[in-house]
């Protein structure tokens, strides 16, 4: 059939960062993920595009939501999985990065989703091994799915992200998904705002396409959307701030601060959430928040994901082929 | 190119398939309409509303989305990247004749595809399948109950379906 346009075509066989993505190749991971939405509401949760594919869940940080939200992605497009976390395998046991993908490259895998503690292992991953490489969060780096499930939320609910004034608040420095969220919002044409402490902003920061502010409450009345970052104590070294009551205080998203909110304002988190530290209850739990459909389109957007990268791996096995 | 039909036989198809397909249905069984995207989707709520204007009632309309259940997807030929679309059936299928519009039959693959889709939202009374152009060279066991046109187009040709909402004008022609 013809096309009076040229189609775009999804050509990358891994997903490491927002960074390297053009807005179009961001929107076209947003439309696709649209068509896999009603998946997850129907009776039969099952497609089969990605029967007989192997897809590993290679997490060494701990994580339940992302882990189970890219194992339902992957059943539900009728892959198989295999769990493999730091706890439960020879990860523990000292086994390198490289020697632990090459091992599962033995047994067949067509494509590995992974999570490590240092930025950038997911591209080196992707450099030694054949299997399609998707980045479920690196270091203080990326974590895409997380940014573009945020994006595609905003864009269901706004229609756009273009001129939409977004805050993200919190532990910039320690936070991937402010990196993901701040490529993918921009990218789109959305103005982001980074508000925190200064001593829990990076370093770098002027550096980066966003404005900072140091005060929630001048940023409040502004916003579009804010989007609340977890309070990462596990990777907060020192003392950024000077009790939790106090940052509780001035960067907590509280009932009387969205007094002063745009009435449609919307509520993000990446979850989990430390109630009544970053955000109170009410809030959480508020007629503003979207929390929970960022969960459900969490989903959709990675079964988007892992679609598209193995089509681009099918696609250069074609090519290889026919040459 | 050769024109095969014009907008006024493909209205005329229209209203002959709708009158088989009344014909054939049992009336205490509720009919519903279902295209496959994307000429498919426009033929089937054209002939929705053909249906219901003769039988004098509701006719639900839905669209159908067969990317997923291609056989071909994991290597789409001319390196064409089939682009995944929503499922639109705002009604349920359960116990419903079903039917299935595509704009034209060809290898069968496209009409085995949708019946994987369609099953996999619920159990239909019976899925009937109804196309504008009936094309020689099946490749799967699989005929239309409802045919407009007929044609033994030599393989390698292309049979375009084009109407107006998609496409600015309305005819059907061989390349």
């Amino acid at each position: 059939m013809a096309h009076k346009t040229k189609e775009f075509k999804w050509e990358k066989k891994h997903l490491l960062g927002l960074r390297e993505l053009s807005p179009d190749e961001i929107s076209y991971i947003l439309d696709t993920a649209a068509g896999f939405e009603q998946i997850s509401a129907r009776a039969v949760k099952k497609t089969p595009p990605l029967r007989g594919k192997l897809v590993v869940n290679l997490f060494f940080e701990d994580s339940t939501r992302t882990r189970n939200s890219f194992a339902l992605a992957a059943s539900r497009l009728s892959a198989d999985v295999v769990e493999f976390t730091k706890n439960d395998s020879s990860v523990s046991k000292g086994e390198t990065l490289l020697d632990t993908a090459r091992n599962l490259e033995a047994m067949g895998i067509d494509i590995v989703v992974i999570r490590h503690g240092a930025g950038g292992a997911p591209k080196l991953l992707s450099k030694y091994i054949n299997a399609c490489v998707v980045n479920a969060g690196d270091g203080y780096c990326e974590h895409p799915t997380q940014g573009l499930l945020d994006v595609y939320t905003i864009r269901k609910l706004r229609g756009s992200l273009k001129g939409l004034k977004i805050a993200i608040v919190g532990d910039i420095t320690h936070s991937r998904v402010a990196r993901s969220d701040m490529w993918a919002m921009t990218k789109l044409g959305a103005k982001v705002t980074f508000v925190g402490p200064p001593t829990l902003l990076p370093p770098n920061v002027e550096q980066l396409p966003v404005k900072v502010s140091y005060s929630l409450d001048d940023v409040i009345e502004k916003v579009d959307v804010i989007n609340m970052l977890r309070i990462q104590f596990e990777r907060i070294g020192g003392n950024p701030f000077p009790s939790v009551r106090e940052y509780s205080h001035y960067f907590g998203l509280t009932g009387e601060r969205m007094k002063k909110a745009k009435p449609d304002i919307l509520v993000m988190h990446p979850g989990p959430i430390n109630r009544g530290l970053e955000i109170e209850s009410e809030v959480a739990d508020g007629r503003n928040s979207v929390i929970l459909q960022q969960v459900s389109n969490g989903i959709a957007v990675r079964m988007a994901v892992l679609f598209l990268v193995n089509q681009a791996a099918a696609q250069q096995v074609k090519q290889i082929k026919e040459t | 190119m050769k024109v095969l039909l014009n907008s006024r036989q493909i209205e005329q198809i229209l209203k002959k398939l709708s009158s088989r397909i009344v014909a054939g249905t049992p009336e205490d069984v509720e009919i519903a309409v279902i295209g496959i995207r994307s000429r498919g989707e426009i033929l089937a709520q054209r002939l929705a509303a053909i249906l219901a204007k003769k039988i004098k009632g509701d006719v639900p309309c839905g669209t159908l989305d067969i990317t997923l259940y291609r056989d071909d997807i994991n290597s789409p030929k001319n390196g064409v990247q089939p682009k995944v679309r929503p499922t639109e059936i705002g009604f349920s299928i359960d116990d419903k004749i079903i039917i299935l519009v595509d704009d034209v039959l060809h290898t069968g693959r496209s009409a085995r595809a949708a019946m994987d889709a369609l099953i996999d939202l619920g159990r239909p009374n019976a899925i009937r399948l109804a196309v504008l152009v009936d094309r020689s060279g099946r490749e799967f066991p699989i005929q239309a109950d409802y045919a407009g046109y007929k044609t033994n187009t030599k393989p390698g040709k292309i049979v375009q379906v084009l109407l107006k909402e998609s496409d600015g004008k309305e005819q059907v022609v061989v390349d």
